[in-house]
């Protein structure tokens, strides 16, 4: 690498440099392998003939040996030339290249093995000897560099070169005793200082102050596998230093310590204090010489070896490739009896052992324990309703005689708030009332006051009418029993019977009565005359279990629930944003040929991403998430969405029901298909788009159509409506079938927040609820009043889709049943009669819808007389096949494909025959709610 | 737009019965070509779909493995790969060589009646009668669509792909066609059910069929009419349409058992070929020269021009 510019020159170069490179030019890719080539020295390509055959070299032009092929053309007789024989090299079966520089038997001058030694010593020794042989050549010196070989890395040398020996560790130098370096080796190269030994006091050597020392070396990790099958760490007896004593050191036993180890390791050569010579250790015995004499009978134990893995001990550097430490401070040897393992740096062995752990022994257990649990029915009384109590005690006979309030878990959540002294739940206990709109409640309160006007009538008539005194004993303890339980049912909360005001007035008054502890006899005597006594103990049991009933729910919805902070986003839809122009245009933009701007939508439209990918083509809108057509949030209920939505096919229901109220099912509001056009539907059209325009115009000056406004349109279409399925219904019987089903009504009159109508059904069930109280009927209750009328709508709406859904049939099914059945266009039939021209006059019978049709088509054109009569069983029947048709419907498109599917048949030319009965019900909504636009 | 070449040769129609295909597979749903014209696939009533050379008059393999009527298929732009789709709600890729079903699509409602590669087979598409167009990934393994179109109000009849564009013929009477370079849906409304569309070669019309025994041509941007083709009679049926190899006819399935051919520019009725007595159901334009399958009730007829001579040497197998 070359430094590439002279602003740094200290930077040393090697090799040769790249020629830099040109701009805009290529990096020439290096020649793959296959097409390198070899060229001869004389540029001759040579070829390559397989390693064992001769290598690039297969003789004389790719002949093997010579011109004469295998035969060797030294070949001679050895009989004549005994004498001449020649003692065979190898060389003299090498080939040219081989005895090249690069062959295996180079003839050019190169360095030798000798000089390529690891060993400086030997280096320097060859190459002086080589100096002094050379040495009356004047420039012997430089020959000598020039000789020296390379083998000497760069790092050495230049570490050499900054001062470096071999033997030391690499980094500043560092004041520390000479001594400690040779026994700690594995201290770290950059010197922290180590926390002083014990040892080192006693050896006391001269130091001056002044004189800083080398850095020790780092001892490199040996890593050489086990293989044999000695323990771990066991090194045999060097017989060279242990016999010369080379080693010197500490004892030269087999479990010698680690640091001692590693000295040896290092080769260092310590000063031998001479009695130290020979072989000595534990298996020798001790000489006569020799002090120390305690290790003698030391025995081997296991504990001596390291059993676990552990981490690196800091001592040695041998990273646990040793043999286990024998801790031989000796003054602590009940220490290491307790204490098996290497002490951390910085501590030390405690001197005080600590406490011995407590144990706590288990309880005993009474001899009579059996270890399962037995629940005795116990009533615990709660201190506010002693009628209960006494009821109970009465019934069951058994009541533990605890104080109330003692068990914990008989609290309430209220009396435990009470206890803790906290506030009561914000929002207290809304009643339903609170979410009815003022106008509603003015229409209870006028309800109300009108059955109290009645009953006052009819108690006042009623007054001199006697009854049986015997009011039931049974009664009686209900009404003890529900005296404190009872909630104050603030008049209008809860109204179990409010369908029939009277018994509401009654049950409000039995409640009164209940919690004043009044005798049932006095408001007896309001009850109705015209009852019977078994009546009137029916309807007392009524009211009771009701009371109980409120009393529950009541409760528990005040406490689970809090006023909503923020108005739900119920009433708002999805609708696409461009909404398709008004099919009516397109209509007569077809027919008028006028294709084109009229009959174009454009839509903003969004492919996937992954889409765009796999088409190779740039996402349009790569910085937008929305896929498909974007959509915004519309009012649900907006007349708008309707307009827009619903195409042509929205006939006047009114319209026609006022022109011909006496008939109207056949033929009158028909079905338009897409490609007649009327001139009262162009007109109607003209007019409902004026209608749209202008609307659409004030909303953008008001934003929302005023909420008046959209209840005034909807009562307005309710009225025609009714009128019409009267009279559809006392007509034809067989339109029973295919009438649109309740849930639509109920869709259609809950949608115009009349209390009454929705409330009526819920309370119908209400009411039958109550005769049988179930745990579970309190939520649902619960839920059916909690709501506000526009979710109640909302509800109202899914109920249908559900219902609709477990009719659906799936497609495959159902063409397996009836291949007739399809949508759109059909697929021409199986097979053809040869004899027929005209291939719809032959048909599958399996396809009982086409006969139908076809037949239909040629009474159509033959009997015109007798149409009306016909119609009426084509309709019929077509009605039944239609509510299958229905059936296999996916939910969502429903409308507008039973809608365009109708036009596929109508092309059939049926498009006369009434369908208005045959919509479904969404649709049927649909058209409605378009009713009042075509009304202004 | 080029000029057009100042004397274009005269066009010749298939007119001559070259090879008549027993498929013996109960109705032929749908005949389509392969992408260069040497072979052919037909979809059968009776679950199955063979692949044949037309040319030769032989069948090649029957790919076996749909529920119910094969409704439509289509090869990859390389041949290796089929699509087919059919009665029985699932779209079907299949190898060529081996005959096995490689992935099958499930996820539409309801029948499905087209298919498509897009141009690199990396996509298919496949419309429903449960009126939307699904985007089948074939690189993933991923068994839901890339993206659902479900912008049709009813069954989606015909489809067809181009590089960047998404072309649909729906029920509702519209023909749809899916920008993607642009990122736009134009929608054109035909007054009729759309039974089959077509673009044209040159990439600038399209061409629906309708119900109403109508063609019409129509202009890719504007949504202009440019012609309307009408003596036909299709008003029941899902009946092909397709344009000649060089976009200077325009071809109908009737259902009086003829195939009609009327001149792009002009309008006029150039030909009416009498296939048979049934309905004509499917039909296939060769793509490069002057070739026409058509498929009746069990049988595929293979047409060509009259100076079309029995065997060419560029029609190989």
């Amino acid at each position: 690498m070359e430094a590439s510019d002279s602003e740094e020159e200290d930077l040393a170069s090697y090799g040769t440099s790249l020629e830099p490179l040109l701009e805009g030019q290529r990096i020439k890719k290096p020649v793959p392998l296959q097409e390198q080539t070899v060229k001869d020295e004389k540029g001759r390509y040579k070829r390559f003939h397989g390693a064992f055959s001769g290598g690039f070299s297969a003789g004389y032009f790719n002949t093997v040996g010579s011109k004469e092929g295998w035969a060797p053309s030294t070949f001679v007789s050895s009989r004549q030339k005994r004498a001449d024989k020649r003692v065979l090299g190898p060389e003299d079966f090498m080939d040219e290249e081989d005895l090249g520089e690069y062959g295996i038997a180079p003839k050019e001058i190169t360095t030798t093995e000798d000089f390529a030694s690891k060993h400086k010593d030997r280096i320097k020794e060859k190459a002086r000897q080589i100096a002094e042989v050379a040495s009356s050549i004047p420039g012997a010196t430089a020959l000598g560099d020039l000789i020296s070989p390379a083998k000497i890395t760069i790092g050495v040398e230049l570490l050499r070169k900054m001062g470096w020996k071999e033997g030391q560790g690499v980094g500043p130098r560092v004041k520390r005793k000479p001594r400690k370096q040779k026994s700690d080796p594995e201290v770290k190269v950059y010197g922290c200082a180590l926390p002083p030994d014990g040892s080192e006091d006693e050896e006391d050597e001269y130091q001056p102050e002044n004189v800083t020392f080398a850095p020790k070396d780092v001892m490199p990790v040996d890593l050489t596998p086990k293989e044999n099958v000695h323990g771990l760490g066991y090194k045999g007896l060097d017989p060279t230093k242990a016999l010369f004593g080379v080693s010197g050191g500490g004892d030269f036993s087999l479990f010698t310590d680690g640091s001692e180890n590693t000295s040896n390791l290092l080769g260092d050569l310590r000063p031998s204090k001479g009695r130290k010579l020979g072989i000595s250790g534990q298996a020798f015995g001790v000489g006569a010489m020799e002090e120390e004499d305690e290790d003698i009978y030391a025995t081997e134990t296991l504990s001596k070896y390291d059993t676990v893995l552990k981490d690196e001990e800091p001592g040695d550097c041998l990273y646990g490739w040793t043999a286990p430490k024998q801790y031989k401070n000796k003054k602590e040897v009940e220490k290491e009896v307790r204490y098996i393992g290497k002490i951390l740096d910085g501590f030390c062995l405690a001197s005080k052992s600590s406490a011995p752990k407590k144990t706590y022994l288990p309880p005993e257990l009474p001899r009579d324990y059996r270890p399962v649990h037995y629940f005795r029915p116990v009533i615990t009384a709660r201190n506010e309703n002693p009628f209960l109590l006494q009821a109970l005690v009465e019934s069951t006979g058994k009541l533990e005689t605890d104080t109330p309030q003692e068990s914990r878990h008989t609290l309430n959540a209220s009396q435990r708030r009470e206890l803790l002294g906290e506030t009561a739940l914000e929002g207290p206990s809304p009643s339903v009332l609170e979410y009815l709109s003022g106008k509603d409640r003015e229409r209870i309160k006028e309800v109300k006051q009108a059955a109290e006007q009645q009953m006052k009538i009819q108690t006042f008539s009623q007054q001199s009418v006697n009854r049986s005194s015997s009011s039931d004993g049974a009664h009686h303890k209900w009404q003890m029993v529900l005296g404190g339980q009872i909630a104050i049912p603030g008049s209008s909360d809860f109204k179990p019977f409010a369908k029939n005001p009277e018994k509401q007035k009654r049950y409000e008054d039995y409640i009164e009565s209940l919690k004043q502890g009044q005798k049932v006899d006095t408001q007896e005597s309001r009850s109705d005359p015209g009852m019977t006594e078994w009546e009137r103990g029916r309807e007392r049991e009524e009211f009771f279990k009701a009371a109980v009933l409120y009393k529950s729910s009541n409760s528990i919805l005040s406490s689970r629930f809090t006023r909503a902070k923020y108005e739900d986003d119920t009433d708002k839809v999805e609708v696409p944003r461009d909404q398709e122009t008004d099919i009516d245009d397109k209509e007569s933009a077809v027919k008028m040929k006028m294709f084109g701007k009229l009959t174009r939508d454009k839509f903003e439209w969004h492919p996937e991403k992954l889409l765009c990918k796999r088409f190779n083509v740039p996402d349009p809108y790569s910085d937008s998430s929305i896929v498909g057509l974007p959509k915004v949030k519309r009012d649900k209920y907006s007349v708008f969405n309707f307009l827009t939505l619903s195409e042509s096919s929205t006939t006047t229901v009114t319209q026609t029901t006022e022109k011909m109220p006496q008939n109207i099912n056949p033929n009158k509001p028909k079905k338009p298909s897409r490609w007649d056009v009327s001139d009262k539907e162009k007109k109607r059209k003209d007019s409902i788009s004026e209608f749209i325009s202008l609307a659409r115009s004030k909303v953008e000056n008001q934003q929302q159509l005023p909420e008046s406004t959209k209840e005034e349109a909807r009562n307005r279409t309710k009225e025609p409506l009714t009128n019409k399925v009267v009279n559809e219904s006392t007509d034809q019987e067989e339109e029973e079938e295919s009438r649109p089903s309740m849930d639509l009504f109920k869709a259609i009159f809950a949608s115009s927040s009349d209390e009454k109508s929705s409330s009526s059904s819920s309370e119908e069930d209400s009411d039958e609820e109550v005769h049988q109280p179930t745990s579970a009927v309190p939520d649902s209750e619960s839920g059916s009043h909690a709501n506000p009328p526009d979710t109640s709508v909302s509800e109202v709406q899914e109920n249908m889709a559900v219902t609709n859904e477990p009719d659906f049939v799936p497609p495959l099914l159902k063409e397996e049943l009836n291949k007739g059945e399809e949508f759109g266009p059909k697929l021409p039939p199986v097979f053809f009669s040869k004899t027929t021209q005209k291939p719809e006059s032959v048909l599958l019978s399996s396809s009982p819808e086409v006969n139908k049709k076809e037949k239909h088509k040629k009474n159509k054109e033959k009997y015109k007389a007798k149409r009306e009569h016909k119609h009426k069983k084509e309709k019929v029947r077509k009605k039944k096949h239609k509510k299958h048709r229905h059936k296999g419907k996916h939910k969502n498109k429903k409308s507008e494909k039973s809608s365009s599917s109708d036009t596929a048949d109508s092309s059939d030319s049926l498009s006369d025959v009434e369908k208005i009965t045959n919509l479904s019900p969404q649709e049927f909504l649909q058209r409605l709610k378009c009713l009042p636009a075509r009304k202004q | 737009m080029a000029f057009p070449e100042p004397k274009p040769q005269k066009t010749e129609l298939p007119k001559k019965l070259v090879q008549t295909l027993e498929c013996k597979q109960g109705a032929v749903r749908a005949v389509r070509f392969n992408v260069d014209g040497n072979y052919c696939l037909t979809c059968g009533s009776d679950k199955s779909l063979k692949l044949w050379n037309p040319h030769k008059g032989t069948v090649l393999k029957t790919y076996s493995g749909h529920g119910y009527e094969v409704l439509d298929a289509a090869g990859s732009f390389d041949n290796s790969q089929l699509c087919s789709c059919g009665a029985d709600k699932t779209v079907v890729l299949w190898d060529v060589a081996t005959g096995q079903v490689i992935r099958k699509f499930r996820g539409h409602a309801g029948k499905v009646n087209c298919v498509q590669f897009n141009e690199e087979a990396t996509v298919i598409l496949s419309g429903s009668i449960d009126s939307s167009i699904r985007c089948w990934d074939c690189r993933s393994r991923r068994p839901e669509p890339i993206q659902i179109l479900d912008e049709a109000k009813d069954g989606v009849s015909s489809l067809k792909v181009s590089d960047h564009e998404i072309l649909s013929g729906s029920v509702d009477g519209h023909v749809r066609r899916y920008d993607l370079r642009a990122g736009e849906l134009c929608s054109d409304y035909v007054g009729s059910p759309v039974t089959s569309v077509c673009f044209s070669k040159d990439g600038q019309c399209t061409l629906a069929a309708s119900l109403d025994s109508t063609l019409r041509l129509l202009d890719k941007d504007t949504g202009e009419m440019l012609g309307e083709y009408t003596g036909h009679k299709n008003t029941a049926y899902k009946l092909d349409c397709c344009l000649s190899e060089k976009d200077t006819h325009v071809g109908s399935c009737s259902e009086d058992g003829k195939v009609y051919f009327w001149d792009l520019v002009e309008g006029s009725l150039t030909l009416s070929l009498p296939v048979s007595r049934g309905v004509v159901q499917s039909l296939s334009f060769h793509p490069s020269e002057p070739g026409l399958l058509t498929a009746t009730e069990g049988h595929v007829w293979f047409w060509r021009e009259e100076s079309h001579e029995a065997q060419e040497p560029t029609l190989g197998c």
